[in-house]
């Protein structure tokens, strides 16, 4: 069994190789501290899914090591997912269920017992304004509740590591603001989350780490200042260019994947 | 020749398309070699049904119709119609349903009811089609040796096909009105799977009631039935003439089932779209609230069970499309409550009987019911990624599958027990082998799906279906014979089991393995 270092790291990542046609992620490596909000950015079919997945035990690697908060995800995933949870950008909810039996659900799969679950769920449902909708059926929801119900699923077990996987695509504004706000309770609470999105401002804003990946590989990694840096050397971004421009900026470097 | 934009040759066009493209992926799934095996195997079938028709129908090719004979192929005609109707029921239900392109055709200025005029002659030629398989090679064979006048039979079909569209049209509408759109769907698919299943049912029951037996043949020969059926020069037997060839009672068949069907478009086409989004609607503002009850402390594979149960009886079209199966277990009850009224004696081959329905409608039931469990996943990756072996969850939902088949078959069995213990213990017995089989193929050809797509499982696997049925019908037979003797059994019992090894070797997770 892989050893990892004491939790200072909450995901630990070496050498990290998924084949499906072609190589999706190609020997990645990739560490996040403990507390951080991690932006993982990269344009379609960088492997950032992927690579989310095979954290999340979702997916086996072909090569390479995973650890989380100190346990070696591919030899004891069943612990590692003690401490995880995984949102993805299509809600993974059922329509016949009401939010509460949902999260009562989701609260005995990860063993909570009812005396925690029942009232971190109501209060759960408080924060993301669910109340009013605690037990009508999911069938007539929009995106938006949908997503905030998965997002209450995933943390009624306070999962030390938060994997997001676009977690905002098709919200509207009022929705968006309520996913932000308790992902960053969650960090300001010790949590992690790592998180994909396209769209750059909520990285920009939010993460304290930004990482961009193209074939499979880290290509560039840092604060918004040191991506900025990177970029403005390499391509001649100026210094207060946007996210944006660093991104493709440090995108356009790339050579084309084969 | 390319027909212009906007008209209903043009628009035929593009359903006829899109019609034949599904076809193919749902024979071959995108896959030519596959395609060119499903060709000869359909090749071989026909050959075969053609062979299973000359010897069942061969000597009546030349038969003068008597009282008896008009009798016979009226309740045919009407089994066939009863099913072209339920399916027919299903397919208007579905379109009405259904979104799909819908927001497409009305935003466009294109005349909207030209394209449901043209879907409402789709679903009448494909219920036309879909009996063709089954009837082709009898009606060929009449015709070969009987001669033309049989041709009839086919211009009969086409009037069935046509009839039982326009009927379902006015039952689909007339409950939209009842009732209203949102329990339309579910009652409209009750309604289809009951009149699907009634006449044979029917005839079961009333064949049992009056006879002691399950036998269908013995209502439809009985002296009550012959004197109770119309001369036979009446126009209750138009279709069975129509069917034998008889030229005007043909005309007269097509004439009624057509002028019904344009009746049926001229009056629907133009509010299909106003029908089918109100339908939408419906279905949008449904709010459905659960009593609040606290959370209860419990294991994880029971989080897991009353997840499935919960989901099921949530799920009323869930629930329709299981019911034919429920709906075959009627006879056996009845057959159960008789023989009781009756006392026991004498009623032991009745028993028997009763031992392959069960197991058959078993198998059936579980590999339903497994799919739904083990395939049709609503939120896969929430499952997956909770810290539980995936070998738990699988046996989790594999009880969830066997607790619904216990309460289903639980009070039959005990009924049954009390009267006949013997074929009791072999039911139980072949209850649990068919379902385990069934919920095994399930296991094995396994794939990811939504539960709404459960109408389309058989598609994902042909072989996952057949060696379902094939399996199921194979676990019936050993029962059967189990029933009246062990050793007996062992032959078919032993082709039952080479047919769940056979799925074994061609199921994904063998190659794997």
């Amino acid at each position: 069994m892989q050893h990892f270092s004491p939790p200072a790291l909450a995901l630990e990542i070496h050498g990290l190789v998924k084949r499906f046609d072609r190589p999706a992620v190609d020997g990645l490596d990739l560490n996040v501290r403990v507390g951080e909000f991690y932006a993982l950015l990269g344009p379609n079919g960088a492997g950032k899914t992927t690579t989310l997945r095979m954290i999340a035990g979702l997916l086996r690697p072909d090569a390479g090591t995973i650890g989380v908060l100190g346990i070696d995800a591919l030899a004891d995933p069943v612990a590692a997912k003690r401490v995880t949870a995984w949102i993805s950008d299509e809600p993974m909810i059922y329509d016949k269920l009401t939010p509460r039996e949902y999260l009562e659900f989701v609260a005995g799969l990860w063993d909570v017992a009812p005396a925690l679950a029942e009232p971190r769920a109501n209060a759960l449902l408080g924060w993301l304004e669910l109340t009013p909708h605690a037990n009508e059926r999911c069938e007539g929801f929009s995106k938006g509740m949908r997503q905030k119900v998965a997002l209450a699923g995933a943390l009624i077990h306070e999962p030390q590591l938060i994997i997001l996987d676009e977690p905002l695509t098709g919200l509207d504004a009022g929705s968006a603001r309520q996913v932000k706000s308790v992902l960053r309770e969650r960090v300001r609470a010790g949590g992690t989350i790592i998180m994909t999105t396209h769209i750059l401002e909520v990285a920009e804003r939010m993460a304290d780490r930004i990482g961009v990946i193209a074939h499979g590989r880290l290509i560039a990694e840092g604060t918004l200042e040191e991506l900025r840096l990177k970029a403005g050397m390499n391509a001649g971004a100026s210094d207060n260019a946007s996210l944006e421009d660093t991104f493709l900026a440090l995108v356009a470097e790339q050579p084309q994947a084969a | 020749m390319i027909a212009q934009p906007g008209t209903v040759v043009w628009f035929a066009r593009h359903e006829a398309r899109l019609a034949w493209r599904d076809w193919l992926a749902m024979m071959a799934g995108g896959n030519r070699r596959r395609l060119r095996r499903i060709v000869i195997v359909i090749a071989l079938f026909v050959v075969f049904m053609h062979f299973v028709a000359y010897w069942t129908v061969g000597r009546y090719a030349d038969a003068a119709p008597d009282k008896v004979m008009l009798i016979a192929i009226t309740a045919s005609i009407l089994l066939a119609a009863l099913l072209m109707l339920s399916q027919a029921m299903e397919s208007m239900t579905r379109a009405f349903y259904s979104r799909a392109d819908l927001d497409l055709i009305l935003a466009s200025p294109a005349a909207a009811e030209k394209i449901f005029a043209v879907r409402i002659v789709t679903v009448a030629l494909s219920m036309a089609m879909m009996a063709l398989p089954l009837a082709a090679p009898f009606i060929d064979v009449l015709i070969a040796l009987g001669g033309w006048r049989w041709l009839g039979a086919y211009g009969l079909i086409a009037a069935m096909g046509a009839a039982a569209t326009a009927l379902a049209i006015a039952l689909t509408v007339a409950l939209f009105r009842l009732i209203g759109p949102k329990r339309t769907r579910l009652v409209a698919q009750v309604v289809a799977a009951v009149i699907g299943a009634a006449f044979v049912i029917g005839l079961q029951v009333a064949a049992i009631l009056s006879y002691g037996t399950l036998s269908r043949v013995s209502v439809l020969q009985s002296d009550t039935v012959l004197a109770l059926a119309p001369d036979p020069g009446s126009l209750f037997w138009s279709p069975a003439r129509a069917a034998l060839g008889g030229g005007t009672a043909l005309l007269g068949v097509l004439g009624v089932s057509f002028a019904l069907l344009a009746a049926a478009i001229v009056l629907v086409a133009p509010r299909f779209g106003e029908y089918a989004v109100t339908a939408a609607g419906a279905g949008a503002a449904t709010v459905s609230q659960a009593p609040q009850a606290a959370f209860r402390p419990t294991s994880r594979q029971r989080v897991l069970r009353r997840k499935e149960w919960t989901l099921l009886r949530r799920d009323p079209w869930l629930m329709s499309q299981t019911l034919m199966q429920m709906l075959y277990l009627i006879p056996p009850a009845v057959l159960l409550w008789r023989s009781f009224d009756n006392g026991h004696a004498g009623y032991r081959s009745g028993y028997q009987l009763l031992v392959p329905i069960l197991v058959m409608a078993a198998g059936q039931l579980a590999g339903g019911l497994a799919w739904l469990a083990i395939s049709g996943e609503d939120a896969p990756d929430l499952v997956a990624s909770a810290p539980v072996p995936a070998r738990f969850i699988v046996r989790a939902k594999i009880e969830a599958v066997l607790g619904v088949l216990a309460v289903v078959f639980a009070p039959l069995l005990a009924v049954l027990a009390y009267a006949a213990p013997w074929d009791a213990l072999v039911t139980v017995l072949g209850i649990v082998v068919a379902a385990t089989a069934a919920t095994s193929i399930q296991l094995w050809f396994r794939t990811q799906a939504k539960r709404s797509q459960f109408r389309r499982r058989q598609v994902s696997s042909r072989v996952a279906t057949f060696a379902e049925a094939f399996s199921s019908i194979g676990w019936a037979a050993t029962a059967a014979v189990a029933a009246a003797s062990v050793w007996l059994a062992i032959a078919p019992g032993l082709l039952a089991f080479l047919v769940v090894a056979g799925a074994w070797f061609m199921s994904p997770r063998a190659q794997h393995a």
